[in-house]
């Protein structure tokens, strides 16, 4: 698992259903295991497989259309709703993706992709339909997400002047993930700020 | 300038901030389960470092737990390891596990406000969105990811950002019939799924006020439904006369001294919020849900949308939704056949809610075609019960009543609704799967399953109540 994450250009996987909820992205029934690895196989496991059976994946599925791919997962309005389960998560950068685009995030979800070095990229409705237009257009058509600059944008021929869409993140969460730290490394640092408060605090 | 309750509570457990960023936020108490806490052990070790503060966790094991023949090993083999590992997990950091066979094993959100470990003005967390279920008491808590739970129990704090503030005043009395869970999931049409995403709420009103403990935990409950970081209703009377006595509720100068701070817990009247919502407890229906996600309901004398009635960008997923559901736009929800029923979660689970539904199906016997799964909370609830003569009573109406767990609210263990069959379930999520592969949820109040559990079909309770003296659990009167 890649944990530095600075530019990210790459094709995309459309998937455009609103209020995507972590049961879909990973079904209650793989959460048995005791280690964070080998989700990806099981990502969307009841919208990519008819009667949960690997040799009949459903065709109209994107995430089973060879034509899109990519390291972005561009999704609509509210996902990653639902459970916390930090496995969809897992499953979705286990699966290769390093990007989640949406109009709108679940909060828990947002922050479990933040500590497994999946960034989730908040956008508005506006340059979201234009994304899921271009790529439904030509499935090879290319995103950059700047982190530095907080930018992302449609790159390539036909592009060239296309407008790069502000996100946001916090300065922390970016010095973060452009470094690779996470937050138990912070947490793990201020040890004596938590054991001062221990003995002060008044309740 | 006065404080709201949540910001009371906040700003007694911030240990520091950082510049423009998040807080470190400190947390009383932390529940942790079999499911979402061993990657986080298995990453203490990675890192060589312990439990921090051992004894402000405390752990059981619901979600992947049979709930039939618990004294049995567990056959499922993945479900044993994960339930062994808890085990280990817990002894050797010195964590107190309620696991199974133990007296007050339950699910998470049961236990914790029965024995008193949930109180008012706490920070509490757990790798389980329904967390917000102990908001209840007065409390911020809240769900989280494993990397969290590893956090805290690292370093028993947390990062987190202030969210925005909302309050959902709910005024009036609600009608005979209705219940607190008709209450959030009338919120819910209202909001949606995302209404109150990125905000804590606290719910509010005459209305709130007059429920007992465990129907406020219903609503609180169900607030991660609305997309909500938390949900919280300050303390009172009920909150306090529920505490005394409770196994691990304080004592002595100690009860004094927290009485003092629980007493100070609610929003002053001059704050302001970043969004208030006014609601009529009067205008609450019994409610069920059509679709594939908790903000999708309708009262039951109501119908499924029609086309017409929906954005034209939202029609693709409205669609979807009723493919996988079997509906059709526009029908009747009312007169609706079920084939299973399910009691349980830790939405409706509690000893109030068994009574609720033993109170009306007394005498009475299920419907020929259903079945009726009851699934209590935890092993005190499930006690409670058979002193109260409640399984009797299920006994004799055919229901079955199981051992506590999380049973068919997620599917997890052996406890699915078959594809394809529809379920009226008291639990809080109709996702797609969530009760197994294909299966079919109706969100409803445990009178309203209660009722279909008799009928076969969805009705409506309100006209059991007409001309009837009957005590509504959940209610006070
Ligand atoms: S009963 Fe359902 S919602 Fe509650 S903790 Fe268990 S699985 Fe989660």
């Amino acid at each position: 698992m890649s944990r530095q994450i600075n530019i990210v250009r790459s094709s995309a996987v459309p998937l455009n259903i609103e209020n995507v909820d972590t049961d879909q992205i990973i079904p209650a029934r793989f959460l048995k295991a005791t280690s964070r690895e080998g989700f990806g196989k099981n990502l969307f496991r009841d919208w990519r497989f008819e009667n949960d059976d690997d040799n009949r994946p459903k065709p109209g599925f994107r995430l089973n259309d060879p034509t899109y791919g990519g390291k972005i997962l561009v999704a609509a309005k509210n996902f990653g709703c639902g459970s916390s389960r930090e496995h969809a998560a897992w499953a979705i950068k286990d699966a290769g993706f390093d990007v989640v685009v949406s109009s709108f995030f679940a909060d828990i979800f947002k922050n479990n992709s933040l500590n497994n070095f999946l960034l989730p990229v908040t956008v508005g409705e506006k340059f979201l339909q234009t994304v899921f237009n271009a790529i439904e257009t030509d499935p090879k058509t290319e995103l950059e997400v700047d982190l530095p600059s907080q930018t992302i944008r449609l790159v390539g021929p036909g592009y060239e002047h296309s407008e790069a869409e502000k996100f946001e993140i916090s300065d922390y969460k970016k010095t973060c993930l452009l470094n690779g730290y996470d937050d138990i490394d912070y947490l793990l640092s201020v040890k004596d700020d938590i054991q001062r408060y221990e003995t002060e605090r008044a309740i | 300038m006065g404080k709201t309750l949540f910001d009371k509570i906040w700003e007694k457990h911030v240990v520091r901030t950082i510049d423009g960023g998040p807080s470190v936020l400190y947390i009383d108490k932390h529940f942790i389960h079999e499911v979402t806490s061993p990657q986080a052990f298995a990453g203490l070790d990675k890192r060589g470092i312990r439990v921090l503060r051992p004894e402000q966790v405390v752990a059981t094991a619901d979600h992947n737990v049979p709930t039939i023949d618990q004294h049995l090993p567990i056959r499922e083999e993945l479900s044993r390891l994960q339930v062994d590992r808890l085990k280990k997990n817990c002894s050797e950091h010195g964590i107190e596990l309620y696991g199974l066979g133990h007296p007050y094993q339950g699910i998470v959100h049961v236990i914790g406000p029965e024995l008193g470990i949930t109180q008012p003005g706490m920070t509490i967390v757990c790798g389980d969105s329904h967390t917000s279920t102990h908001g209840a008491f007065g409390n911020i808590a809240f769900g989280i990811g494993t990397s969290e739970v590893e956090m805290v129990l690292a370093t028993q704090c947390l990062m987190q950002t202030r969210p925005k503030l909302m309050r959902i005043n709910i005024d009036g009395t609600l009608n005979a019939g209705v219940v607190s869970k008709d209450i959030v999931l009338y919120i819910l049409a209202k909001i949606t799924a995302s209404g109150a995403t990125g905000y804590a709420v606290e719910f509010a009103g005459s209305a709130i006020r007059a429920l007992s403990m465990e129907a406020r935990m219903t609503i609180c409950n169900m607030s991660i439904e609305m997309g909500a970081r938390c949900g919280m209703i300050a303390p009172d009377e009920t909150t306090i006369e529920y505490m005394k006595g409770r196994k691990f509720a304080p004592t002595g100068d100690a009860w004094i001294e927290k009485l003092k701070y629980w007493k100070e817990l609610y929003s002053d009247k001059d704050v302001v919020f970043d969004k208030e919502i006014e609601i009529r407890a009067e205008e609450i229906e019994p409610m069920i849900t059509y679709g594939t996600n908790p903000g999708m309901g309708v009262g039951v004398t109501g119908h499924v949308p029609n086309l017409s009635e929906i954005e034209e960008k939202e029609k693709p997923s409205f669609e979807k939704s009723l493919a996988y559901m079997g509906l059709q736009p526009g029908v009747n929800i009312r007169g609706k056949k079920v084939d299973y029923v399910f009691i349980g979660s830790c939405t409706n689970s509690r000893i109030e809610d068994l009574r609720m539904v033993a109170s009306f199906v007394k005498g009475k016997h299920k419907a020929n075609d259903v079945e009726v799964w009851v699934v209590p909370g935890s092993k005190q609830v499930e006690k409670q019960a058979i002193e109260e003569g409640i399984d009797k009573v299920f006994e004799a109406a055919g229901f079955m009543l199981r051992q506590p767990g999380c049973s068919a609210c997620l599917g997890m263990n052996e406890d699915k609704i078959p594809a394809g069959k529809y379920c009226i379930s008291t639990s809080n999520r109709n996702f797609e799967g969530r009760q197994g592969p294909n299966a079919r949820t109706f969100l409803a109040s445990p009178l309203t399953a209660a009722l279909a559990a008799i009928t076969g079909k969805v009705g409506d309770v309100r006209e059991y109540y007409k001309n009837r003296e009957l005590l509504i659990a959940g209610q006070e009167n």
